[in-house]
């Protein structure tokens, strides 16, 4: 079995036909890897809570991934409003979305704590104005177990 | 339990075809708002909603939940009809509200850690 | 039921007093609150994992009994203000929604099944 894979998803931003479709397919990839279960989830929460972020916020986006024996790395790049006040945007309960988003069950302000709470490392930055660019790791521990939840 | 048990206690109707049944249901989830389902509900759950969009096939796809209700007679459309065929999720529906459904649902064992 | 009682079934606590004696016959859960406006029944406990002032604005307006908040969850102390300034009593219970509500059912709640079009 390969223990490494890599491969990139385009997002295009309010297409909510597609939303999802990016974190689904890197959860295919890792489940065919035969990571482990835990893993899987704290890898596809975080990747969805990106994806869905670009697609409301941003105009597109490019979601790479890095998949080693190590660790999975994701790194989302997106061209759009980009983040005023990043601090303020990690609160749980802070959000920018308007009211249509917020009635799709989008918006809670819960996307970026949920991805912080279930990787090993966020990194964030933004150009106002510009876009954000977000990556997040996962270690794989040498087992290739998914270390604490 | 599985699905076409909640299905008969409940008189679900079963909107999607050619959907799997027979998975096992561990909890259940009730939500409306799409990052408390990701972040919070559990492998083979059947989630309680209102939420009607294309969307919710994703969350519920890739949180393996066991599938979906929807409460007050809501019916999804095609697309997200299509996309729960694609993607082997069952929707169901019914005529009650979300408080009576999970009331239900609870009298028959589930619970929601 | 009583406040009083709904109380004792959830663990909850109370954070906006008022009389604990008042009957409840009714819930409705929800964490949209178009969706209180379209569907729910007045002199109802509403049961949320909501917690801002909207809810309580909503709750008025719907004429809700009480409202209780799932897993935790407070509002800020201007929507606690807010809440005791409509006399609108808020509970909040370490239960999930899916929880709150299977106990509530289980001891007699029920919701109007009042079915959108």
């Amino acid at each position: 079995m390969d223990n490494n894979a890599e491969g990139t998803f385009f997002l295009t931003g309010k297409d909510f036909s597609r939303a999802g479709t990016a974190s689904g397919s890197l959860k295919k990839v890792l489940e065919n890897m035969g990571l482990p279960s835990n893993v899987i989830r704290r890898a596809s929460i975080a990747a969805f809570e990106a994806e869905m972020n670009a697609i409301i916020y941003a105009v597109a986006g490019i979601m790479h991934y890095y998949v080693t024996p190590e660790m999975i790395r994701v790194v989302l790049q997106d061209m759009g409003q980009g983040i005023a006040n990043i601090e303020l945007a990690m609160t749980e309960g802070f959000t920018t979305a308007p009211d249509y988003i917020r009635e799709m069950g989008f918006g809670s302000g819960m996307g970026l704590p949920n991805i912080k709470k279930n990787v090993d490392k966020l990194t964030i930055s933004s150009v106002a104005g510009e876009g954000t660019t977000l990556e997040f790791l996962i270690n794989l521990d040498k087992t290739g177990e998914g270390g604490p939840e | 339990m599985i699905l076409q048990q909640l299905v008969d206690a409940l008189s679900l109707e079963v909107i999607t075809q050619g959907t799997d049944l027979t998975k096992t249901v561990t909890g259940g989830y009730v939500s409306d708002m799409i990052s408390d389902v990701i972040g919070n509900a559990g492998e083979g759950y059947v989630w309680i909603t209102f939420q009607i969009h294309l969307n919710i096939v994703a969350a519920a796809s890739l949180k393996n939940l066991a599938g979906i209700i929807l409460v007050n007679n809501r019916t999804p459309d095609k697309e997200t009809l299509a996309r729960a065929s694609e993607e082997q999720v069952a929707i169901m529906s019914s005529p009650l509200p979300a408080f009576e459904i999970v009331g239900r649902l609870y009298d028959l064992g589930l619970r929601c850690r | 039921m009583t406040l009083r009682e709904i109380i004792t079934i959830l663990s909850a606590e109370i954070l906006s007093p008022k009389d604990l004696d008042v009957i409840v016959e009714m819930a409705y859960c929800a964490d949209l609150m178009s969706n209180v406006l379209s569907y729910s029944v007045p002199n109802a406990l509403l049961i949320t994992n909501l917690t801002n002032a909207q809810v309580i604005r909503t709750a008025d307006v719907a004429d809700m009994e009480a409202i209780v908040f799932c897993r935790g969850k407070r509002p800020d102390p201007d929507t606690i203000a807010l809440a005791a300034r409509k006399a609108i009593p808020l509970l909040v219970t370490s239960l999930s929604m899916f929880d709150t509500c299977g106990r509530l059912y289980e001891k007699g709640l029920r919701s109007d099944a009042v079915s959108g079009k």
